[in-house]
């Protein structure tokens, strides 16, 4: 038998070490692609959906016509007891090239290629099989990461808090789905609402808009409904000039926008 | 005893000497530091408790001085690299009585600043989730894999040549130490006894740590750039991140390393060791990585300023005319400009200017990492006004105390353990007569003895 040298023991002990690495190294993970983590993570039940959503322009008026401030934040906040910072739909007064102001409801964008979902050191943030982009706030560790890679802003940190859920929903299990009540130092975003639609229901935001001017479909089926009208959601955009917001970066949003401004009222196209 | 036997004598006494003891101000500038560091620990746990909400940072800017610092400190810890690697591998002699100092920087500065992204979570107690879900897509992924491996790397290429002098500590401390302080001693010099094997086995593994750790250097500066350069934000969505930050962090490196000898050479009183010498051949290096640093920042905002993108515009105008304009100026004529002019005019090629353009350098580099890190959070992305951060005393007091702790880690190496690499420069000394020849006289002996008499004043 050989002598057991240091500089035996300390080679051997090198190559554990590099051989312990490499089997941690396996279990890192390609990206999150495509459901690569789905197993890991709660609330999972394949819908044969995927979820997009239509904003139809011409009809949203920033709730400044009803002298309200814009419902469908309000009730996005109310479904997932927000603190008001965190507008996971937020309302924008856009500037038009041609002068004039339009007004823009920015949700999560759900991107097929999205920039927070690379980024995401642990997987926390990864694509459920309907295409929501989803984030495990019992998993993120609030490197702030994807916050960082979101063309939209469309992703909020809990810095503080989150306030507490009222009765009904104070017992909530909280899961990627519905990240109520949400945890501190995780990050939220807009979810597509994926614990109601999954029901047949429309999205918090889609229901809670007076103007009915947020459409929710499914792209495999393509058709979608705002809750009052059903239309076959490929013509619905083609047919009416739809676009993705800042189509440019290839994020392949799954958010549409029909231009115009306050047609539906009677009021001056631009 | 010879001339040589006697020289040697006299540079063990003098770079032994603050091991033995050190004068009483140098405890009072230690607990001073110590306190700065428990005022962070005291703003940290502030935090921890209430959230990052006691933070300026908000959901529009949502990095802020945390990564600022870790962008800073990860890039002051290449000073080792280029000290004790590169120039180990171009074996410029000149390089052995400040090896030590140089990697002691890398390996406080990679400690202090890992911390920084440490703080900077919003759940650092999931941190083991890095390794149980790791996603190797991540940006973050590749710089905990490229910091660590750098962290461990410097560990090893500090200790390594440490051994020899550990050795001298064991044998000639005996009885003058405390008794635990001479036992670590005894335990770290791994029985070195200075055999010809045991020098053969040395000089081997400091060859293979010099080459390795180059490499391994690059990558992590690199990797620390594209957290930033692999988002779509304006300012960061650049091609040429990769060797800005790695340049950048060579540069303030450098500048560190010739601030601490600039310190540690007064009061440990190494004058004799670090000469004029190191100071002038380190500052044309800090002179001619500024003048790389400086071409680096023009091709980056020459090229995205000339087209003024719809994203861009904005960032340009802040950062050149607006609210970013001071610190953006300042660290281009102050960090950069000025100190390139500095070490490369010969009447300012003295000690006290060399050392004043490498704090311009470092002062200058940290303004130029706020200004990579806070405008291009600041730039709206969406149809909002600039967003605007204000740090709060917490993240003050922690920036605050990641220096001091520096600063803390580097003063109490230096305590215990001998700063100038003794083995390294006996090598020197005996070797002094072939240095005498490779550098012609006449050169350096005017510029040697004009600084020596012109630095007294100082």
């Amino acid at each position: 038998m050989r002598r057991l040298t240091r500089r035996r023991f300390v080679l051997g002990g090198a190559a554990a070490v590099a051989a312990g690495a490499m089997a941690a190294a396996g279990r890192l993970r390609a990206p999150g692609e495509a459901g690569g983590e789905k197993p890991d993570h709660p609330g999972h039940k394949p819908t044969g959906r995927q979820w997009a959503m239509v904003i139809d322009l011409r009809k949203c008026e920033g709730c400044t016509t009803i002298d309200k401030p814009p419902q469908c934040t309000a009730a996005c906040q109310e479904k997932h007891f927000l603190p008001e910072d965190q507008t996971w739909i937020k309302v924008f007064e856009m500037e038009h090239p041609d002068g004039g102001t339009f007004f823009m409801p920015r949700p999560c964008m759900q991107c097929e290629n999205a920039p927070c979902l690379n980024v995401c050191p642990v997987a926390a943030t990864y694509r459920d099989e309907s295409g929501n982009i989803l984030v495990d706030q019992d998993r993120c560790i609030g490197c702030r990461m994807c916050m960082a890679a979101c063309p939209y802003g469309a992703r909020y940190f809990n810095w503080g808090d989150a306030p507490a859920p009222d009765a009904q929903t104070v017992f909530a299990q909280r899961s990627p789905d519905y990240p109520v009540p949400q945890k501190r130092g995780t990050v939220g975003k807009c979810v597509f609402c994926a614990h109601e639609t999954e029901f047949g229901k429309l999205p918090a935001c889609a229901e809670g808009c007076p103007m009915k001017a947020i459409y929710f479909g499914d792209l495999t089926e393509n058709i979608a409904t705002n809750g009052k009208e059903v239309v076959i959601l490929s013509r619905f955009v083609a047919e009416n000039s739809g676009y993705r917001y800042k189509e440019e970066l290839g994020t392949r949003p799954r958010v549409f926008y029909l231009p115009g401004h306050g047609q539906e009222f009677g009021r001056k196209s631009i | 005893m010879s001339a040589l036997a006697m020289e040697k004598e006299q540079l063990n006494t003098v770079v032994l000497r603050p091991v033995l003891g050190v004068p009483r101000t140098y405890y009072v500038v230690m607990a001073v530091l110590l306190g700065l560091v428990v005022l962070a620990f005291v703003a940290w746990v502030n935090q921890l408790m209430n959230g990052l909400a006691v933070t300026g940072m908000w959901d529009r800017v949502s990095w802020g001085l945390y990564i600022t610092n870790f962008v800073f400190f990860i890039g002051i810890s290449h000073a080792g690299t280029l000290i004790s690697a590169i120039l180990r591998v171009t074996q410029a002699g000149w390089r052995r009585p400040i090896t030590r100092m140089a990697e002691v920087i890398t390996a406080v500065a990679l400690l202090t600043g890992a911390a920084m992204p440490v703080v900077d979570l919003g759940r650092p107690d999931r941190i083991p989730n890095l390794i149980l879900h790791g996603q190797i897509g991540s940006p973050i992924v590749w710089d905990l894999i490229s910091v660590t491996t750098y962290l461990t790397a410097s560990l090893i290429y500090l200790y390594t040549p440490m051994i020899p002098d550990l050795a001298r500590c064991r044998d000639r401390l005996r009885g003058l130490v405390p008794y635990p302080q001479w036992k670590v001693y005894d335990i770290l010099s791994l029985g070195w006894q200075n055999t010809p094997e045991q020098r053969r086995r040395l000089s081997r593994a400091l060859n293979i740590m010099m080459i390795l750790i180059i490499p391994i250097a690059v990558s992590v500066h690199t990797v620390v750039s594209w957290i930033f350069a692999m988002t779509l934000r304006a300012g960061w969505d650049s091609t040429i991140f990769g060797p800005y930050f790695v340049v950048g962090a060579i540069f303030s490196g450098t500048a560190a390393i010739i601030t601490a000898m600039a310190v540690f050479r007064r009061i440990f009183h190494l004058e004799q060791y670090i000469t004029i010498k190191q100071f002038r051949l380190l500052g044309y290096l800090l002179g001619a990585l500024a003048a790389i640093y400086l071409y680096f920042t023009l091709a980056e905002y020459l090229t995205t300023g000339y087209k003024l993108e719809e994203g861009e515009k904005p960032l340009l105008e802040e950062l050149m005319l607006g609210r970013f304009a001071p610190f953006f100026w300042s660290f281009a004529i102050g960090g950069t400009l000025i100190p390139l002019f500095l070490v490369f005019f010969p009447r300012t090629q003295t000690v006290p200017w060399i050392v004043a353009a490498s704090v311009l350098v470092n002062i200058g580099m940290w303004l130029k990492r706020f200004v990579i890190v806070i405008p291009s959070m600041g730039v709206p992305l969406m149809p909002y006004e600039w967003a605007t951060y204000h740090p709060s005393w917490v993240e003050v007091s922690i920036t605050v105390g990641a220096f001091a702790g520096f600063m803390l880690l580097f003063a109490l190496f230096a305590r215990l353990f001998p700063i100038v690499s003794i083995w390294e420069v006996e090598e020197m000394l005996e070797e002094g007569g072939e240095e005498a020849a490779e550098q012609p006289r006449p050169v350096a002996a005017p510029a040697f003895s004009f600084a020596e008499g012109g630095e007294g004043g100082a």
